[in-house]
């Protein structure tokens, strides 16, 4: 008969799949005035699952349900961040969905469902168990995406957006069944070892890692499977633009540990290559196209393109150090962009939406605070010191170099400085121009605390950032 | 204690002040926030005087050291440290802020908090580019003053600002990231440390060398501005409000020149040996192409902005010909220039702040109507030129003494800034100062305000206290020039 495993290293993940079925049947029972309930109960879940996490810090790390599930610094790290990013993501949403009718408990618990995906992700050590979070962070987003059933844009986004994951699920799967079918395995850390019996440049080994390598740069956005982007960010509500553009980013980084690193880092001779090409093409049409949009929302997700470029630099050298790096990079590209995509919800109102860049005109003059936290998330976006963007960029740009791949690291900075134009068109919209509307900017008092908090941490977070790189480097030296 | 803290406190200090200042709110405390930004910046200045007066000028050893960790797992360290040369850069960042804020006074009406804010954030990160001991603290100082440089020209500017602080901004950015690179590939040749004093220890190639040097060059001399990449400062310079245009011209400008001292020189000697006679060329370009290029400018701001990149083509000439005289010129050039420039900035303001035009053609007989700004403006003009007495003079004549000793010809084309110099700026002293009051507009000139007289009373006092007796500069940097020139004359290649 077999061990019934160890739940303890799991617990999180019960905890929040337990609270998003609750939170499903309280939903019933609430009348729509008393519906806040459903918002709190979704915070306390993600609380919960906080404090789940911090106890499990101090157990050494291991395996359960038979090696499926893996419990290390890695998986800490990023369930940690996946929670915190997505508390401020709720906070910034609330009013947000109350306005626009959409505030259901469903919205809430799919995006409970979504952390719980992520968090699958981040503890997968079996390629069905990652698939498996990779599909359920994948099908709670389209339905946050199509939430606004009567609005055509986003339905038509949704739409784009679930046949274009589909078919790269499907490359990713088909991708994974190549590679069992050559080492007879699914279990990460066994796929590990066949591959390393075998010749590096064995055609269908390398042929699976095409697919795979391809199903990541889908999920990721990465050119030239970027095309769902612009059109997911710009068609869904700006909440679930800031849920997507954020969060699974993270999610996306423990996606390429476990596979490429986890499983497949003897091939990284193979995929490095790969990565790079990947990179450069990202950083070069993310920076470039970005210049030439007029909405805020597809601005970013030219924007988001780029910066996966630039995290992608720092896996490419398959170095400990690189991949610390490339950690760093998304969590402060995870903070920036949710401070961004908030400063849009914040500018937007019962039936407005910032959504133009325009709309950004003369904030100085309307609100000098809001406009400098935007100057500070636009400045860290671009990598301009004193901001924390500026340490993410030198990490993964030092990483390459490290490996002596300087032309790359030449390439990566001259694509960011064609980035700062159109960050700094941002701030030029808010410091020089005139306002073109002067409706005052209300808000909530947690969320005008949050979004105080959100900006000022890119430049406050200076003394620490050591601090935080090395976090980032005891997480990645978990997964040896 | 206090004296470990000194250079921590002369950079934290104004930016502590920028933020109460900002704190005071929208307009309506306009007052209140000029009196902070003024305790500000005259507080900074007097610790600033501190070190000066503790400063120690026979050793070129860094003094006021503060070094502790900051990014372990890079040992990036926050290391502040000052010698002979920066100590007078210092100096001369904290009295220009004080000039500019008096400047300000009465002719800034709107956002003056920020307006105030800004300059008070970039004192302290100026000051902080001149201590900074780290190369990645170095780097973050340099970029952070584009910020607030950006928004002081895009917000108080005039017509044409929004172009030129992007202008501004992308060119500067653009030369500095390369810099970034040189410094990352640095750190792995020295054993991981971004130390700059370690730096200067570091064997490296010859090719490495050279591609180092390139990629400083590029941070350096957008910024200097040297020739061709000189384009930006004219817009910029034209279209920031005065107070922006005083520091440029006088302390912005300066760190391009004192990132050749501290990094291009000390840490790749050989490749600026093998680079010298580039450099001189592309000095003696600006000092006589940029000179007339200069003659025709019918703009005073713009002619003034020339003459700066004509002036900084002296500096990097004194850089690169490898001599004590050189080198000590063209730093007294760099401080002279700072006075100068920005008195001229300043007297372009007072002019610009009654009349609202910068065009020469709209002035004349200005001396009828404003006689102790007449004087005041033939000073610095004269000054400008290069005329014995003046600050002007010393630098330009350690400049020509030093290249003569290497190349007569460097020499008698490096002299001819006494000529153009003379032409440009006497002919535009001519036509707005002198003549008949043909224009109403002229002939309701107010003359100078006390407001006035002080600001361009102190510069004056400095241009010629520096002038007359130079000693007490040379003697402050001088070992630490002759420490450098030790450096510089040290093979590298392994």
């Amino acid at each position: 008969m077999p061990e019934i495993p160890s739940m303890w290293p799991a617990l999180p993940e019960i905890y929040v799949c337990a609270m998003g079925c609750l939170i499903l049947c309280v939903d019933l029972f609430v009348s729509k005035q008393a519906r806040t309930v459903i918002y709190w109960l979704s915070q306390v879940a993600l609380l919960g699952a906080a404090a789940l996490t911090l106890s499990l810090l101090m157990t050494p790390a291991g395996m359960t349900f038979s090696g499926m599930f893996v419990h290390d610094s890695l998986s800490n790290v990023i369930k940690l961040a996946t929670y915190l990013i997505v508390f401020f993501v709720f906070v910034y949403s609330r009013d947000y969905i109350r306005e626009r009718g959409m505030f259901r408990g469903e919205y809430f618990v799919l995006g409970l469902f979504g952390v719980v995906g992520m968090m699958i992700m981040a503890s997968a050590s079996h390629f069905l168990t990652l698939y498996l979070g990779l599909e359920l962070l994948a099908l709670s987003l389209y339905a946050m995406v199509a939430f606004q059933r009567d609005s055509a844009q986003a339905t038509e986004a949704a739409m784009k957006y679930f046949v274009l994951g589909a078919i790269s699920s499907g490359i990713l799967l088909y991708g994974m069944s190549i590679l069992y079918g050559l080492t007879g395995t699914l279990d990460i850390a066994d796929v590990r070892q066949a591959v390393a019996r075998m010749e590096a440049d064995d055609v269908v080994l390398i042929f699976s890692l095409v697919f795979v390598i391809v199903g990541i740069a889908f999920k990721l956005g990465a050119v030239p499977f970027h095309m769902w982007v612009p059109d997911v960010y710009h068609g869904a509500p700006t909440s679930v633009t800031l849920y997507i553009g954020t969060a699974p980013k993270i999610a996306g980084f423990a996606l390429v540990m476990r596979l490429l690193v986890g499983g497949l880092e003897d091939l990284a001779v193979s995929w490095q290559d790969m990565l790079t090409i990947l990179a450069v093409l990202s950083m070069a049409v993310g920076n470039v196209i970005a210049i030439a949009q007029t909405n805020i929302k597809r601005m970013l997700a030219y924007s988001s393109i780029s910066h996966m470029g630039f995290f992608f630099l720092g896996v490419v050298n398959a170095t400990p150090n690189g991949y610390s790096s490339a950690l760093f990079y998304v969590l402060v590209y995870a903070v920036m962009s949710l401070g961004t995509f908030g400063m849009v919800i914040l500018l937007s109102r019962s039936g407005f939406e910032a959504e133009r860049l325009d709309d950004f005109k003369g904030l100085n003059q309307r609100s000098p605070w809001y406009a400098f936290l935007m100057l500070l998330l636009m400045f860290s976006m671009a990598g301009v010191p004193p901001t924390i963007g500026f340490y993410a960029k030198l990490l993964v740009i030092q990483s390459v170099i490290e490996v002596g791949m300087i032309w790359l690291a030449i390439l990566a900075v001259l694509f960011a400085v064609i980035g700062v134009y159109y960050y700094i068109r941002v701030v030029k919209l808010m410091y020089f121009d005139d306002a073109e509307d002067n409706t005052p900017i209300g808000a909530s008092l947690d969320m005008r605390v949050l979004i105080g908090v959100n900006g000022l941490v890119l430049l406050l977070a200076m003394p620490w950032v050591g601090t935080i790189i090395d976090v980032c480097g005891r997480a990645v030296a978990g997964i040896y | 204690m206090f004296a470990e803290h000194l250079l921590s406190v002369c950079i934290w200090l104004p930016i502590v002040g920028g933020i109460v200042v900002l704190a005071t709110g929208g307009d309506q405390n306009a007052t209140a926030a000029r009196y902070l930004g003024l305790i500000f910046t005259i507080a900074t200045f007097i610790v600033t005087l501190l070190l000066y007066a503790d400063f120690n000028p026979h050793t070129a050893a860094m003094q006021f050291v503060e070094n502790r960790p900051w990014i372990d797992a890079f040992s990036i360290r926050y290391h502040l440290g000052i010698d002979g040369i920066s100590v007078l850069l210092i100096l001369l960042t904290s009295f220009c802020t004080v000039l500019v804020v008096i400047a300000g006074w009465s002719v800034i009406q709107k956002k003056v908090g920020q307006y105030l804010a800004a300059f008070l954030i970039m004192e302290g990160l100026m000051i902080g580019v001149f201590s900074a001991l780290d190369a990645i603290l170095f780097y973050v100082f340099w970029e952070s003053t584009l910020i607030p440089m950006f928004v002081i020209i895009g917000l108080w500017g005039g017509p044409n600002r929004v172009y030129a602080t992007i202008k501004f901004f992308l060119y500067t950015f653009l030369g500095s990231v390369l810099m970034l690179v040189a410094f990352i590939y640095l750190y792995y040749q020295a054993d991981r440390t971004f130390d700059i004093a370690t730096f200067h220890q570091v064997q490296l190639g010859e090719n490495a060398q050279i591609l180092i040097f390139l990629a400083l060059l590029a941070a350096f001399a957008v910024k200097v501005p040297m020739w061709p990449v000189h384009t930006w400062l004219p817009d910029a310079h034209t279209e920031a409000p005065t107070g922006g245009s005083v520091i440029l011209a006088a302390i912005l400008l300066k760190m391009g020149a004192y990132g050749f001292l501290r990094f291009s020189l000390p840490i790749v000697p050989d490749a600026s040996h093998q680079l010298a006679g580039f450099m001189i060329a592309l000095s003696l370009i600006a000092v006589v192409y940029i000179g007339l290029v200069t003659l025709m400018q019918d703009d005073m701001k713009k002619l003034i902005a020339y003459s700066s990149i004509a002036h900084m083509g002296f500096v990097t000439l004194g850089f690169f010909i490898f001599n004590t005289q050189g080198i000590e010129g063209g730093i007294i050039q760099m401080i002279s220039h700072g006075f100068i420039s920005g008195a001229l900035f300043l007297c372009v303001g007072v002019l610009y702040d009654r009349l609202h035009s910068r065009e020469i053609k709209d002035y004349g007989g200005v001396a009828n109507r404003m006689p102790v700004f007449a004087s005041f403006m033939m000073l610095f003009a004269l000054a400008n030129t290069g005329l014995p007495g003046t600050s002007g003079f010393v630098g330009e004549f350690l400049v020509i003494l030093g290249s003569y000793q290497v190349n007569v010809w460097y020499a008698v084309l490096a002299a001819t800034t006494l000529v153009l110099g003379a032409a440009y700026t006497l002919w535009m002293y001519k036509r707005v100062i002198f003549g008949a009051v043909v224009k109403d507009s002229v002939a309701a000139l107010e003359d100078v305000t006390p407001r006035e007289i002080l600001f361009l009373g102190l510069l004056a006092i400095a241009v010629l206290a520096m002038g007359l007796w130079p000693f007490p500069f040379l003697e402050v940097m001088h070992v630490s020039v002759d420490h450098l020139l030790e450096q510089v004359a040290t093979k590298k290649v392994i």
